[in-house]
């Protein structure tokens, strides 16, 4: 599986993604500057954490303006995997590639800690090496990842068999528990933990791994 | 030119006899810059003109370290062409009157110090004390730091790992921010400050400058009074966004060799930077102010050259390669300019508007700053052992403690922080020093900070030498040999000789310490004039120490790992209970003698205990102090969910056992026959050394008396903060 991670200034989690899929593939990711036009031939595109154009105006609404989400976009549209994580997800939120938004938590302050998810579907390449139900743990840390959508929407996603991943302990007041979404055509996901934070026993446990290995499984 | 008068002399902060100085060294009446300019060089903030002379004893040196204190951080060896490179600095003044600005800057600004040398940083630490909880104040100003810090160090992707806080009447109206920032380089590709050579250009790059901060160092050395909140106008305002940016840039130029010196503009702006580096490499700068990239119109060379404007750097590179450089700022969208040049006069020239401003020897800034010998008053430490109530419940006592402002989880504060940023924290907040993986190896640095302000008021001799102490012994619970250490020295006027004394001899204290520890100091800042309305804070010289995990496999946390594992006790009790948290918590009072440090058995115990550590045989370890042993014990069990039976050893009686503060000791647990031969071990090695029971269950057994679930105490421990901040309560202390 051929990867690139997307850096806008001020993604922070550039790094830590292009090595949880180091480590996991064998393979470097190609780092995209957020002003390039084209996307290097990749199977899988990781919009990583961060406070991409700071958070000012609101978070994600500015790195959707760059140069490379049309790349991004035409690479959704083909098919292409996209994973969106933390400040990732917001983009894909803004772009409009997932539905929804993401307001400020509703404890009104930034919370960084390992929370419980429960694997809600496994019928996709981001989900399939999870059993259905699987508890795991990935760490969040974000101050707007109050996932909303309207009623409709969520009834939608729910029944279309797309809301991927639920807090088991909500942190942040996201409507129904969601922590992780799959747009229609299967292919791009946004959650708000940090499955790249969690492919290493020595910091935090290895519950990230099967994401990453699902995806190699359907993409290489 | 504006006619200099004594009451304009009097509101930059400078004596009689200083300004007498100024007009010999120039041989004239200064310019307003220039009145500006010594105001700010000259200030307590940039001069240490009151500690310079006691800072010198201090031990600076071992084969380890790369640069000790002078430049903007010190730099230490940890193997494989590594270094670590470290620093912790005050923001006390700016956080108090605007709290999340203060201490977001207070973030920004040391950052910036690790990385204009070059480093990557790659932990932040932050020393935190406040007033005490029920003052009218602390809640919001608890609330503006902690996101403060959060809003700043999270955006830049740097975790903060771990930190002190403290509640205090005595920081009432004067708070302590310390921050403390620990970066990464390779040996070879370190950056300093000294602008060597003329003809060089002198580059401005980062945020346009604006009005905000002016006079922010000098503020910073005088003492607060009821009007100070009307000295909001000189607290900087903070963008992580563009530092962020900043540091990127900053980094992908130090990879090629474009750069000569780099500062960092913090204290003093322009001023300091340019005056600073000049110093350094022995060369004059001349900066044309003109092409300083300017956030408002009609700024003045006054205004200027003492903005402290935040997020901004100071290079001199060699000919020739400012387009290289300029490429690269404006690809992360930074402003850059050409303001200037090196000389070979030794002179700051500032020129504006086609007029000299200033035109000023260097060295009157530095070599010739104020350095003073100031007056100080011993007084007598406080002695004895009080007394207490020898019936009081002992388990009760401990939930009491457990919940206490100073003792409870600082759960609350430490989730704000985004602490897992850069997948390297090994050991996240909470345990005895946080460990951070040097990416892609499998060494760690252990790092921690320290200071028990409580025994620094009494005896602030033996309390810098325990801040040391303390710092030395938690790098060592987790396994990692100690370095290094910056300290963060943050005391009252220094103009009244009581005051004076406590700087001196919490100087010393510290000093003997890190001689006798082999824990040299590389770094730091100072920050007197800590006082609000004549009341002087507790002396806080707290204590960043950095120690090096050469496998982080082989490294102890404190939490109960299994059921059946021996409880061992390495090191001394007398039950010493003077100045105890068990005293102030339970009896109520703050009396006898602080603790003594024997600084020997400090190291020799320590030493063992790493040993075990390092050599894989211990994977549970914790020191006893705030609280003492069963405090530790509590703690450990909390962290593991895993109860213990225990019971004490020797002979002081039930409650000094307990909560007595002896130095020195560690709690470490292991599996009985590993424990045996540790006890054997000791023994032979005439260390103090007792088993104090065995883990399992789920309650914390003493004396096959009493009892108490490990989950009551967990739900004591982690309510405070939350109820506290939620003002559900306000404590009074009894």
């Amino acid at each position: 599986m051929k990867s690139a991670v997307i850096v806008f200034p001020a993604s922070n989690c550039d790094r830590d993604a292009a090595t949880a899929l180091e480590q996991m593939t064998g393979k470097k990711a190609a780092m995209v500057w957020h002003q390039d036009s084209v996307l290097p031939d990749v199977d899988l595109v990781v919009l990583p954490g961060g406070f991409s154009y700071g958070d000012y105006l609101r978070c994600g609404a500015m790195a959707n303006q760059s140069k490379i989400m049309g790349a991004i976009k035409a690479h959704a549209a083909k098919g292409g995997a996209v994973l969106g994580i933390c400040n990732g997800f917001q983009v894909l939120t803004e772009s409009g590639l997932l539905p929804g938004a993401l307001m400020r938590n509703a404890g009104l302050k930034f919370v960084c800690k390992p929370v419980s998810l429960s694997v809600e579907e496994t019928q996709s390449s981001f989900t399939r090496k999870y059993d259905k139900g699987a508890s795991v743990t990935f760490p969040v840390a974000h101050g707007e990842g109050n996932y909303y959508a309207d009623t409709e929407t969520l009834d939608r996603l729910e029944g279309e068999g797309r809301v991927m991943f639920r807090y088991r302990d909500n942190p942040n007041g996201s409507a129904r528990d969601i922590a992780g979404i799959l747009n229609e055509k299967r292919n791009v996901l946004g959650l708000m933990p940090h499955p790249e934070r969690v492919v290493d026993p020595l910091n935090g446990g290895t519950d990230g791994r099967a994401l990453f290995q699902g995806l190699i499984e359907s993409l290489s | 030119m504006t006619k200099i008068t004594p009451e304009m002399v009097r509101e930059h902060g400078l004596s009689d006899s200083e300004y007498a100085t100024v007009l010999k060294l120039l041989g004239r009446e200064p310019s307003f810059v220039e009145l500006g300019i010594f105001s700010v060089m000259w200030s307590e903030h940039c001069s240490y003109k009151s500690t310079r002379v006691h800072l010198k004893k201090l031990p600076t040196k071992a084969p380890w370290v790369i640069q000790g204190p002078g430049e903007n951080a010190g730099v230490i060896d940890i193997g494989d062409g590594d270094a670590c490179i470290f620093k912790m600095e005050s923001h006390n003044h700016p956080s108090f009157i605007e709290p999340y600005q203060g201490a977001a800057t207070g973030v920004g600004g040391i950052m910036r110090d690790v990385f204009t040398m070059g480093a990557r940083p790659i932990a932040m630490m932050n020393a935190l004390r406040f007033g005490e909880p029920s003052h009218p104040k602390t809640r919001h100003l608890v609330s503006g730091v902690v996101s403060g810090i959060g809003g700043y160090g999270n955006c830049m992707g740097v975790p903060t790992v771990g930190g002190e806080v403290n509640f205090h009447k005595s920081y009432n109206g004067n708070i302590l921010v310390n921050a403390m920032c620990v970066g990464l380089a390779r040996q070879d590709k370190i950056f300093l400050s000294a602008a060597k050579g003329a003809g060089n250009p002198v580059v401005y790059v980062g945020s346009k400058t604006g009005r905000d901060g002016i006079h922010g160092a000098t503020m910073a050395s005088a003492e607060f009074d009821d009007a100070s909140e009307e000295k909001r106008p000189t607290v900087q305002v903070g963008d992580p966004f563009t530092e962020k940016l900043l540091l990127e840039a900053c980094l992908e130029l130090m990879a090629t060799d474009a750069i000569i010196a780099i500062q960092d503009m913090g204290a003093a702006g322009l001023t300091s930077s340019s005056a600073e580096m000049g110093d350094k490499g022995g060369s004059g700068i001349e900066l044309n102010l003109d092409m300083v990239p300017q956030r408002e119109e009609n700024m003045t060379a006054y205004e200027m050259m003492l903005s402290e404007s935040q997020e901004r750097m100071l290079a001199v590179l060699k000919p020739g390669r400012e387009d290289q450089a300029r490429k690269i700022f404006e690809k992360w969208e930074l402003d850059f300019a050409v303001i200037g040049i090196t000389t070979d006069t030794n002179r700051l020239v500032i020129k504006h508007k086609g007029k000299v401003e200033a035109d000023m020897p260097i060295t009157a800034l530095s070599d010739a700053a104020p350095i003073y010998e100031r007056p100080f008053t011993k007084r007598a430490p406080m002695t004895g052992a009080p007394a207490y109530d020898k019936a009081k419940p002992v388990l009760a006592s401990l939930e009491k403690i457990l919940a206490a402002p100073d003792m409870a989880s600082r759960r609350w504060v430490w989730e704000q922080y985004d602490n897992s940023v850069m997948n390297d924290t090994i050991q996240h907040p909470g345990g005895d020093a946080a460990v951070v993986r040097v990416h892609g190896t499998q060494k760690a640095l252990a790092i921690t900070t320290d200071v028990s302000p409580r025994y620094c008021r009494p005896d602030p001799f033996e309390g810098g030498k325990q801040a040391v102490a303390e710092a030395w012994r938690n790098l060592t619970a987790v396994g990692a040999t100690p370095l290094a250490v910056t300290d963060n020295l943050n005391y009252g006027n220094p103009q009244k000789p009581e005051i004076m004394w406590e700087i001196v001899a919490g100087i010393d204290g510290i000093g003997e310490a890190c001689r006798a520890l082999d824990f040299p100091v590389i770094g730091g800042n100072c920050s007197l004039y800590n006082e609000t309305n004549g009341e002087g804070i507790l002396p806080t010289p707290a204590i960043g120490g950095v120690g090096l995990l050469k496998d982080v496999t082989k490294m102890a946390t404190l939490a109960f790992k299994r059921a059946g594992d021996v409880v061992i006790l390495i090191g001394e009790t007398r039950g010493h209970l003077g100045q105890s948290i068990y005293l102030r918590e339970i009896e109520g009072r703050e009396e006898g003698a602080v603790p003594p440090v024997d600084l020997a058995v400090e190291k020799k115990n320590g030493d063992f205990v790493r040993g075990l550590i390092a050599s894989g045989r211990v994977d549970t370890a914790h020191d006893a102090s705030d609280g003492g042993v069963l405090v530790a014990i509590a703690e450990m069990a909390m962290a593991g969910k895993i109860g213990a039976s225990i019971g004490q050893a020797g002979l002081a009686d039930g409650i000094s056992f307990w909560f007595g503060e002896d130095q020195a000791r560690y709690v470490i647990a292991a599996p009985f026959a590993e424990a045996e031969k540790i006890v054997a071990e000791a023994r032979a090695a005439n260390i103090f050394v007792a088993e104090l029971g065995k883990t399992g269950g789920d309650t914390l057994a003493l004396d096959d008396s009493d009892s108490v679930a490990v989950s009551k105490l967990s739900a004591a421990h982690e309510g405070w903060f939350p109820r506290f901040m939620a003002g559900e309560e306000i404590p009074v202390r009894n």
